[in-house]
Formats: structure tokens, sequence, C-alpha cells
């Protein structure tokens, strides 16, 4: 049978795919230039017996989506950069106290109101590290609709096997270009759902960590009650500041991602095998670096594309082992460097990076690209 | 017989953290006698607070239990109570967490009139930072950062909620102990956003820094202001000058949001926009 296929909005791909992977719950604020997500929200999910709100502010929809995942039911926020630093509280509370929760964020100019209408790729720090404390962070960052609506059945799959709150962050032009998307069938991807409790009742506990460094989650309304505190805790939820436990639960969180990351990281290498110029890449820019690198092979010049597809956790181990063999990295990115920096921390200076950096609101463009590949060769 | 508490407390979490004389234990004994009055299931009732000396509260209920982020309770609790329309679901806390920080979600879900009882355990102060001012600490009171007397003009918190849109709004006091689990029990009842402020003391922060001498001061002062709303109506206005009323302040039926919300799924499924 030939597959559904439609003509879509990277941000309505977004609702789709959490339609898909089974989000039966939406707390959003409007905001620029993710606002559509929550119009296709409000439309499909009672359709379906979902429910969607509109909350007082960005950390009030931060807050409904955690108590919703809570109560058992998988939860999506949409925003964008104001709205991601106004979520950072409550992304620390998801952090700590494991919620698995979806939050799709299309990256506009910044900081602050920035450029609202703008694309760009400088959340990505804010992303990993906007939020106090040690923590880990997932973030994907797809570069087309098909794309966006894959990675967010996975941002939920990742949330729920992890227990965790998972970033999925287009630039603003991903997340407003319209493409051709075939609609995966039901089952056709995976859809994972949290590990329920094993236990009875009497004996389970949030964080036990006899069941590996995921524990099961149990759901507030079911035959299971329990504690959630922000508080560091103990694996029966409740607040410890014993030294040893709150060393060793922060260490199992960060470890929950660290140890999983060949299960998290994605990536695609377009002609890097034998290439002597890598462009890292993700999103829009991405699809401006492989245009600039068939360009560039026409030419003759050995140029290949590394695409990020999640850029936390980071592929530093593949990034470092491809340093050893090419003359040098480009960045081109829609932010001033933060992507290069990122590069540079983990190829131990085997190679220069050079940066492309856009923040006038304008994409990087093919040509810019190639003019940088022929300038470093 | 006397009642037992123990049956609703989680065991090995007491004793709790609240100071000798905080009004707060008062009001978590009075929340006990409300559930067990109205026979809730423990596994089907959840309690949500967010940060203070109130809102740890929910951490003794053997209850499900959710202690989230500074002023963030009514957030949350809306986000559960959407999830599970079928839980009786609490919002407990104090007055900065929730009329300070919180208030914007304090205030919304008044409007929504959504199906939780909020619990404002007001003691006019800031106890667990050490006692500074918050926006029901009278004008002119003392307060870590009011050296000289509070400049600001407080809430009044039960008329933020009824302007608001609460469709319930009551007040007692820690005095007035057995009031507390009336007041708790008819604000479960009605169906809607429901708000029981408790006027407590603080005696560690708030008492010492206002010339309350003791407890027993701080005490007398709630059962010396309080005039039960019904009262009130008999008596002279002047009569009722730095008095505080007390009771079901305000009621009124109007649709509750998760109800409003199945209506929205109802007209999502027969097709109509």
């Amino acid at each position: 049978m030939a597959k559904k296929v439609g003509f879509l909005q990277g941000n309505e791909a977004a609702a789709h795919g959490a339609l898909y992977a089974g989000c039966r719950f939406f707390a959003g604020y409007p905001i620029t230039p993710s606002t559509e997500v929550a119009e296709v929200m409000s439309v499909e999910l009672p359709k379906i017996g979902g429910k969607f709100i509109q909350m007082e502010d960005e950390i009030g929809a931060m807050s409904a989506i955690i108590g919703a995942s809570l109560a058992g039911v998988k939860s999506l926020t949409s925003t964008s950069g104001p709205g991601l630093s106004l979520k950072q509280e409550l992304i620390g509370y998801a952090c700590i106290t494991e919620v698995p929760c979806v939050i799709f964020n299309v990256m506009r100019g910044g900081p602050s109101t920035g450029m609202p209408t703008g694309p760009s790729q400088s959340d990505i720090m804010c992303a990993k590290w906007g939020t106090h404390g040690d923590h880990a962070a997932i973030t994907l960052v797809p570069a087309s609709v098909q794309e966006i609506f894959e990675e967010t059945v996975r941002a939920f799959n990742l949330a729920e096997k992890y227990r965790m709150p998972v970033l999925v962050m287009p630039d603003e032009i991903v997340g407003h270009m319209r493409e051709r998307i075939e609609f995966p069938d039901q089952g056709e991807l995976e859809v994972i759902d949290r590990t329920p409790p094993s236990v009875p009742p009497e004996q389970y506990m949030p964080y036990d960590t006899s069941f590996g460094d995921v524990p099961p989650l149990a759901a507030f309304g079911s035959d299971y009650r329990f504690h959630v505190t922000g508080l560091n805790k103990m694996q029966d939820g409740f607040p410890t500041t014993k030294a040893s436990v709150v060393q060793a639960e922060e260490e199992r969180q960060i470890r929950k991602v660290e140890a999983n990351k060949a299960d998290i990281m994605k990536w695609e290498e377009y002609l890097v095998d034998d290439a002597d110029v890598v462009i890292v890449a993700f999103g829009s820019t991405s699809r401006s670096a492989r245009f600039a690198v068939n360009e560039a092979r026409k030419e003759g010049i050995k140029a290949g594309l590394f695409r990020l597809i999640t850029f936390w956790p980071f592929p530093e181990e593949r990034l470092l082992e491809i340093s050893r063999r090419v003359k040098a990295f480009v960045t081109p990115e829609m932010s001033l460097g933060m992507c290069n920096g990122v590069v540079r921390g983990c190829i131990e200076g085997n190679a220069p990076v050079h940066g492309i950096y856009r923040v006038d609101g304008e994409p990087v463009n093919p040509g810019e690209i190639l003019g940088k590949i022929k300038e470093v060769n | 017989m006397a009642f037992d508490y123990d049956k609703y407390i989680r065991p090995g979490k007491l004793p709790h953290i609240w100071c000798p004389g905080c009004g707060h234990g008062i009001v978590m004994k009075g929340l006990i006698r409300a559930i067990d009055t109205l026979k809730l299931e423990k596994n089907n009732t959840c309690i949500v607070s967010g940060i203070g000396c109130a809102s740890r509260l929910p951490g003794y209920m053997d209850c499900c239990t959710l202690h989230t982020a500074h002023g963030r309770a009514a957030a949350f609790a809306t986000g559960v109570k959407m999830a599970r329309p079928e839980m009786t679901v609490f919002c407990v806390g104090g007055d900065g967490d929730g009329v300070a920080i919180g208030g914007n979600h304090f205030i919304h879900a008044c409007r929504r009139n959504i199906d939780i009882t909020y619990i404002l355990m007001n003691n006019h102060i800031y106890g667990m930072t050490g006692g500074q001012f918050s926006p029901a600490t009278p004008t002119g009171a003392k307060a870590s950062t009011t050296p000289y007397g509070n400049p600001d003009p407080p809430f009044d918190i039960a008329k933020l909620a009824i302007g608001a849109g609460a469709t319930f709004v009551a007040r007692g006091t820690a005095y007035h102990a057995v009031q507390i689990d009336k007041l708790i029990v008819e604000a479960v009842r009605h169906k809607g956003f429901s708000v029981v402020e408790i006027l407590d003391d603080c005696p560690t922060t708030y008492g010492r820094r206002n010339k309350y001498k003791s407890v027993i001061e701080m005490m007398n002062h709630l059962k010396e202001v309080a005039v039960p709303v019904k009262a009130a109506e008999k008596m002279a206005p002047e009569l009722l000058q730095g008095k505080v009323l007390t009771g079901v302040l305000y009621k009124e039926d109007k649709p509750e949001y998760c109800e409003q919300y199945q209506k929205v799924i109802e007209r999502a499924q027969g097709g109509i926009k």
C-alpha cells in the first residue's frame, strides 16, 4: 500500500511525530517561531482523547508537562529561545527527578527577544548548560521535515527509556520550511514506553537502582504511590544531604547517558571517508554544507560532511578519529562559534577548525561554505 | 477514641522540620482529618507543593506527593489533574510561594476553575530563608529585609483568589484548629478551584521581630482578629476594623475546567470545530 504522504511544515511534523510516539498531553505558551506545534496539538489531541492546555507562561507549561508525565501520560511542550531560558528551572527539575518529557525548541536569534522570526543555532549551549547544576542532556537537531517527525518520535523514546527531558531543536528555517513527508505506518517506527515497576507497591522505590541506572517509573493514580522532590534524594525518593548518596545519585544520572551514548548519538557521514576538509554542521546549515561539498567534489576537492543529528551527547570520539587524518574542519553555523568550540574541544588540536558564523538572521549559504573549503584545502 | 493520624502519615518520616509553635502542623492535622472524613483513597490523592516550610508537608503524607520548584505547585498540579481528572489534587504551600513567585500560576488556576484545592498557609513571612517580608506581610511589620518596617501593602489573598475566579474561597486560622478540616472538606466537595487560606504563625522569624513575646501571644492574636463571616454580617463596620473574616467567604457554581475540556474532546470527536 502506498505511504500516506503530506506537505508539511517542520513544526507541524513535530506535532504529528509526537502523536505517533504516544504523546497525549501538551502544555505550551505562544511564542514565535514554534507556535504551530501548539496549534496542531490543540486540534489533534482532543480528537484522540488527549489533552491540550495553553498555560499562563513558559514556566507553567514546563511544570504542567512534568506533572502530567508523572501521572503516566507522555507529554510535550514547545517553545523558542526566551521560552527555553524560562523553562530552564523546570528542565533541571525534570533532570533531577528523572521525569520523561520532550521540549521542542525552535531556534531563533538571541539573546533575549533577539530576532523572533530569524533563524539561529545559538541555543545549543543553553540546551546543555542552561539549567544550573550537573546534569545529563540529550538534544536532537533535525535538518528536514521528515527528520523532525522521526526525531520527535525518537526524542519521546529516549525520554521514556532514560527517564529524562529530551530537547528537539530545529533552527527556524527547518521549523518553518515545508517539505514532502512520508508518514510512517503504525508500528513502522519503534515506540518505547517507560518501564513500569515489577515489584509490589509496598516495595516500590522511584529511584531503585537495583534495576540498573534507569529505575522503573510508576504513575501517580496507579496502585503505586511515592514521593517526588527536586531536592537531592535517596532511592526511596525522600530528600537527603548524605554526601555519599548525593554523589552517587548525581553520577548515576550523568552515567545513564554517558554509558548509553552509542544508543543515543546519531549522525550522518557524507563523503567523509576520504575527505581532506570535513564540514561539521547540523540543521538547515547542513543542507547548505551538503550542496557545498558536492560542488567542491565537482572541482576535485575532497570535501565531506559530518552532519550532527544528535548534538548532545556530542560524538567526540568519532570526530577525534576523523581529526587524525583530515587537513581541516569547517563549522558553518548560525551562532558565533558555539559548535566550533565543541569540535575544538574534542579533537585534541589535530586539525584546524575554521568557522563561518552568521547571526544576522540569514542562513549560511553554500557559496560561503564552498569558499571556505577552497581556502583551507 | 483519639483520632488516628498515623494512618495517613508515612512511616518513619516524622519528626517534621517545623519549629516548635509553628502552625503548619495544625494545618496538616486538619488536612488529615479532612482526608479521613472524605474517605479519600491514598493512591487517588495527590498533594503538590512548591518550596518553603509549608511545602515540606507532602513528604509526611502517605499519598502521591510532589514537592516541586518554588511557586510552581499550581502549574504542576494542573498537569496532574488534566492527566488524571479522577484524582483528588491538593496544593499546599505558603504565602511567598503561592502569591509571590507562584502568583501567576495561582491566579490562572483560579481563573480556569480547575478542580484542585489549594491550602495556603499564610504566616506572612518567608520562614525557610530566615524571615524576609512576603507579599502578605502587613505594612509596617519588621522582617529581615524590612528592618525599618515594611513599606509594601500586603495582598488580601482571599480577595485575590475571588477576583481571579476561584469558585470557593475560605479562610481559617491555626488557632481555630477544629474549623480547618471542615473548611477543607467543603472545599474538596466543591467542584472547581477552591482556596483555603489558613492564617498561620511563624514565631521564629516573624513573631520575635514583631514584639510577640510567645507563641501563645501569636495564637491569641489569631483568635482576636478572626471574625466568622456570619457574625460579621451583624456587626457595625467600625467594629470590623483590623479584623479578618473567617469561614466560607465565597462560593459559586461555575463550569469546572476538566469538564469543560471534556466537552472540547466531544466537539473535536464530533467533527465540530
